[in-house]
C-alpha cells in the first residue's frame, strides 16, 4: 500500500492546566483511509487531545496540522477539513433535528441550495431517518449521540473526531455507530477516542494508547494483535510447583501466581518455553494438568503499558 | 455565517416565552406613561396657545416617551443579552462554533445582529405609540427622528455591553447581573450633576443619559453619536477577544 496523504498531523503538542500538563510532547500523524483508536483511562487526557485536534483548545506548545493546515495559522480552513463529536453532543435543545442540522450545515458554509441534500445524506446515514421534526431536547440519548455524529459529518470532512461516540447507547446502537466509523474511515481520517477496549479492537486500523498525557503505544492494530498473541502461558499443576525454577528458564520473563497452582507464565515475545516448563513438570513431578497460550486481551496489554492492574482498566 | 448565527439567535429568543414576556411588558409599562404625557399635554394644552415658541406634541409627548423606552432597554437589556454566549457554554453548545470555520470575530457579530433584531422590534413597537399621535395632531419629524436616532444609539450600546458581560461567564445570571451593573452604573454615575473639576467632566462624560438627553432635545450632536459608537464598538471589540482567549482556558 503506498502512502495516502496525512490528514492529521500533531507535532510536540503539550498541554498545560496551570502546572499540570495533561498532554505532553504528542506526535503522530493520522493518514487518510484510516481509523485511529485513541485509548486510555478516564483523566489520561484523551479529551484534552480532542479538544486541541478540533480547535477548541489551543496546545501550549508544539502545533496541529488538519488537511495541511496549521489550526494555530489558519483556522478556518483547518476546521473546514474538519468534524468533531465532542463528549456532550453540542445540541440546541429549543431547535428540531433538520433546523439544527442545517444550521450546522450554515455554519459549515455548505451552499444554500446543498443543505438540504447535505442534511438528508447526514441523517440517512446516522439512522435518522424520521426524527427531523422532533425536537432534540426530547430525543433519546441514543438519538442525540446520532444527531450529534451527523452535525460531524454534514460538510463531508475529511476528519472525524469522535469523543466516545458509543457512550449511553444500547448493543444494537454500538454496532451500527461502529458501522459507520468503518464506512466512514475508508476514504476519510477518523479519531475515535475510548476507554472501550473492544471497540478499538472491533473499528479501528491503528491504536494509540494515552496515559498521564504521554502516548506511550502507537501500533497498528495487525501487530497488536500480534503482540497480543501468546505472551502469557496459563499452566496449572496437581501440586504447588517451584516458581522459582521456572522463573529461571531462559525464555520466561516473569511468572505470575494465580493462586497457588496456577501460574500465569509471561515469556519474550515469538518464543515459546512450553517444551521447557513440560520437560521442568516431568522431572520434578508436578503433575502438569494444562498448558496453553493465554490470548492476552488489549485489556492486559493495557495494564502492562499503564502499569495498572487489569481490573482497574 | 453571520447571518446563520443572527437568524438561530433570533430563533432562539423566540421559542423561549422571554423574548414575548418582554415586548408584552415594555408595551404595557410604555403604553401607562405614554398616556400620562397625553393626559398632561390636554391639561396644559390652553395654556400653552397663549405662549409664544411653545413646546408642542413632540417635546411634551413622543419625547418623554422616547426617554422611558431609553430606562425600560435599560432594564430588559440584562434579560435579553444573558444567554447570548453564557448560554452556549453552559449548554456545551459553543464547541459547535469552535469546531466549525467560523471566526470569532463572526460569531461575535452574529450573536450581535441577532439581539439587535430583537432591540430593534422593541423599538418599533415603541414607536407606535408616539406616531399615532399623527391621527389628531403634528410632530416635529426633525426632533422626533433625532430622539428615535438616539434611543437606537443607546440600544446599540447596551446590546453590546450585555453580550460583552455574557461572554464573560457560563452562567446567563451572572452575565445579567454584569450587565446591569455596569448599565446602571453608567446612568447613575452623575446622578448628582454637579460635580467639579476635571474628575468631575470625566463623570460627566461617562454617563450614558447625559448623551441620550440632547438626541431627545433634538440636538444631533456628533460628539455624542462618537460616544455611543466608541461604547459599542469597545465592547464588541472585547467580546472578540474574550472568545479567542477561551481555547487558552487553564480550565
Amino acid at each position: 500500500m503506498s502512502n495516502p496523504e496525512v490528514l492529521v498531523e500533531t507535532d510536540a503538542v503539550t498541554r498545560f492546566y496551570g502546572p499540570n500538563a495533561a498532554v505532553s510532547d504528542m506526535s503522530f500523524v493520522i493518514r487518510r483511509g484510516e481509523v485511529l483508536g485513541f485509548l486510555g483511562p478516564n483523566g489520561a487526557g484523551k479529551t484534552t487531545t480532542m479538544q486541541m485536534l478540533s480547535g477548541n483548545l489551543a496546545p501550549s506548545s508544539g502545533r496541529v496540522l488538519i488537511g495541511g493546515f496549521d489550526m494555530h495559522a489558519a483556522p478556518e480552513k483547518a476546521k473546514a477539513h474538519l468534524g468533531y463529536l465532542p463528549e456532550y453532543p453540542p445540541l440546541y435543545r429549543e431547535l428540531t433535528v433538520d433546523e439544527y442540522l442545517d444550521y450546522a450545515a450554515a455554519l459549515r458554509r455548505i451552499p444554500r441550495k446543498n443543505r438540504r441534500a447535505s442534511r438528508e445524506r447526514a441523517k440517512a446515514r446516522c439512522g435518522l431517518g424520521d426524527v427531523g421534526r422532533r425536537l432534540t431536547a426530547n430525543l433519546s440519548k441514543g438519538f442525540q449521540q446520532r444527531v450529534g455524529l451527523a452535525q460531524a459529518i454534514i460538510h463531508e470532512p475529511d476528519v472525524v473526531i469522535l469523543d466516545e461516540p458509543t457512550v449511553g447507547l444500547d448493543p444494537n446502537q454500538i454496532r451500527e455507530i461502529r458501522a459507520l466509523i468503518r464506512e466512514l474511515g475508508r476514504d476519510r481520517a477518523v479519531i475515535l477516542s475510548t476507554h472501550i477496549l473492544p471497540e478499538v479492537q472491533a473499528s479501528c486500523d491503528r491504536v494509540q494508547i494515552i496515559h498521564k498525557g504521554k502516548l506511550v503505544l502507537n501500533e497498528e492494530i495487525g501487530a497488536l494483535m500480534a503482540r497480543m498473541e501468546s505472551q502469557v502461558l496459563m499452566a496449572a499443576f496437581r501440586k504447588a510447583p517451584d516458581v522459582g525454577a521456572i522463573e529461571a528458564l531462559p525464555l520466561v520473563r516473569s511468572v505470575m501466581v494465580e493462586d497457588e497452582r496456577r501460574l500465569r507464565i509471561f515469556h519474550e515475545p515469538g518464543a515459546d518455553p512450553t517444551d521447557e516448563i513440560v520437560r521442568l513438570a516431568l522431572e520434578r513431578g508436578w503433575g502438569l494438568r494444562e498448558i496453553n497460550p493465554e490470548h492476552s486481551s488489549l485489556e492486559s496489554i493495557f495494564a502492562e503499558l499503564t502499569g495498572e492492574s487489569p481490573e482497574a482498566a | 455565517m453571520i447571518r446563520a448565527i443572527a437568524w438561530r439567535e433570533w430563533r432562539a429568543l423566540f421559542l423561549s416565552p422571554l423574548a414575548f414576556v418582554i415586548l408584552g411588558v415594555v408595551q404595557i409599562i410604555l403604553a401607562r406613561l405614554f398616556l400620562g404625557h397625553v393626559n398632561l399635554f390636554l391639561m396644559i394644552q390652553a395654556r400653552l396657545t397663549t405662549l409664544p415658541n411653545a413646546p408642542g406634541l413632540t417635546s411634551l409627548v413622543a419625547a418623554p416617551l422616547l426617554g422611558n423606552a431609553g430606562v425600560l432597554l435599560l432594564f430588559i437589556t440584562p434579560l435579553a443579552t444573558m444567554r447570548l454566549i453564557a448560554d452556549e457554554r453552559h449548554n456545551r453548545t459553543l464547541t459547535l462554533l469552535y469546531s466549525s470555520p467560523v471566526s470569532p470575530t463572526e460569531i461575535v457579530l452574529g450573536k450581535y445582529l441577532g439581539i439587535l433584531g430583537f432591540y430593534a422590534l422593541i423599538i418599533l413597537m415603541s414607536l407606535a405609540m408616539p406616531l399615532s399621535l399623527l391621527i389628531g395632531g403634528r410632530l416635529d419629524w426633525g426632533t422626533f427622528a433625532c430622539g428615535v436616532v438616539g434611543l437606537v444609539l443607546l440600544a446599540s450600546s447596551l446590546a453590546a455591553i450585555g453580550l460583552f458581560m455574557s461572554t464573560l461567564t457560563r452562567y446567563p445570571a451572572v452575565a445579567a447581573m454584569g450587565t446591569l451593573g455596569i448599565v446602571f452604573f453608567l446612568w447613575i454615575v452623575d446622578y448628582a450633576g454637579h460635580a467639579r473639576g476635571a474628575g468631575g467632566a470625566v463623570v460627566a462624560y461617562l454617563s450614558i443619559v447625559n448623551h441620550y438627553e440632547p438626541f431627545l432635545r433634538g440636538l444631533f450632536d456628533t460628539s455624542n453619536v462618537a460616544y455611543y459608537v466608541v461604547l459599542t464598538a469597545t465592547c464588541l471589540l472585547f467580546s472578540v477577544r474574550r472568545l479567542e482567549t477561551d481555547r487558552l482556558a487553564t480550565r
